[in-house]
């Protein structure tokens, strides 16, 4: 199981500023390890949020999100105490959820 | 005792295994666009995401990124617009193995602005895409040199 998200959610008048740092190898399938053999693609490719548990963004992703990836995005009609549910998958249909509150 | 580290290599050997043996669950990757993602061009991906005309270059699409990057493996981009009715906005690198970096739906509740971090393989043209609902495509570009040094110069 990966390593939990880093969420800062942050309130800006009726706006929310959302960043989440993913702890993912995000493993391209286009390198070759020591062997020459090329190592098997391994990258989130579905990422969703929810506020208050109402979904509000989805995205797709490829191989070529960096290591480790970031996203920052603004949730419109967000205030301090909200909930922000960040949840992601990978192609091996490992999942993953955390959850911050707006500050 | 079982490190994290062993932890994860195991999960990757066993997923590889199960890949290779076609007996990877496909319903955990249903939603992924596959056909976008494998896209080579910049316009085959936009196509997969159904806009209809060829992309047309806009002033209200902004992409955010680096005039050069010093590192491939983390560059930093964003894409945004004040356009109204987009359902889709696109990160794209055009000499990249497969072209589409990431695509984000836009719904009532988030603004059309979002950043994250993309690797690149060379220098390339960047392109930020947004797809309107009504099967429009418009874009912004931008070259990012890709530094191989490592420490700048």
């Amino acid at each position: 199981m990966a390593d939990p998200m880093r969420i800062r959610a942050q309130a800006q008048g009726d706006k929310a500023l959302v960043r989440v740092l993913m702890s993912h190898e995000m493993e391209t399938g286009q390198r070759k390890d020591a062997a020459g053999k090329v190592i098997p693609a391994w990258h989130i490719t579905e990422v969703a949020a929810a506020l208050n548990g109402k979904p509000v963004l989805a995205a797709e992703w490829g191989p070529a999100v960096a290591k480790n990836p970031f996203l920052q995005f603004t949730l419109k009609g967000a205030k301090a105490g909200d909930k922000v549910a960040i949840t992601w998958k990978d192609n091996h249909g490992d999942t993953r959820t955390d959850e911050a509150t707006i500050s | 005792m079982t490190t994290r580290r062993d932890a994860l290599k195991h999960s990757a050997v066993v997923a590889g295994l199960l890949a290779a043996t076609g007996l990877f669950p496909t319903l955990a990757r249903a939603s992924w666009t596959k056909s976008a993602f494998d896209a080579r061009s910049i316009a085959d991906a936009v196509k997969a995401y159904g806009a209809g005309a060829a992309p047309a270059e806009s002033k209200d699409v902004t992409l955010t990124a680096p005039d050069i990057a010093e590192n491939g493996a983390v560059v930093p981009m964003g894409v945004a617009t004040t356009l109204p009715n987009v359902k889709h906005l696109l990160l794209l690198v055009e000499k990249n193995p497969s072209a589409l970096v990431a695509k984000f739906d836009v719904s009532d509740a988030v603004e059309a602005n979002f950043l994250t971090r993309a690797k690149m393989g060379q220098s390339s043209d960047v392109y930020a895409v947004a797809i309107t609902a009504d099967g429009k495509a418009l874009f912004a570009k931008k070259e990012v040199k890709v530094t191989l040094g490592g420490c700048g110069g």
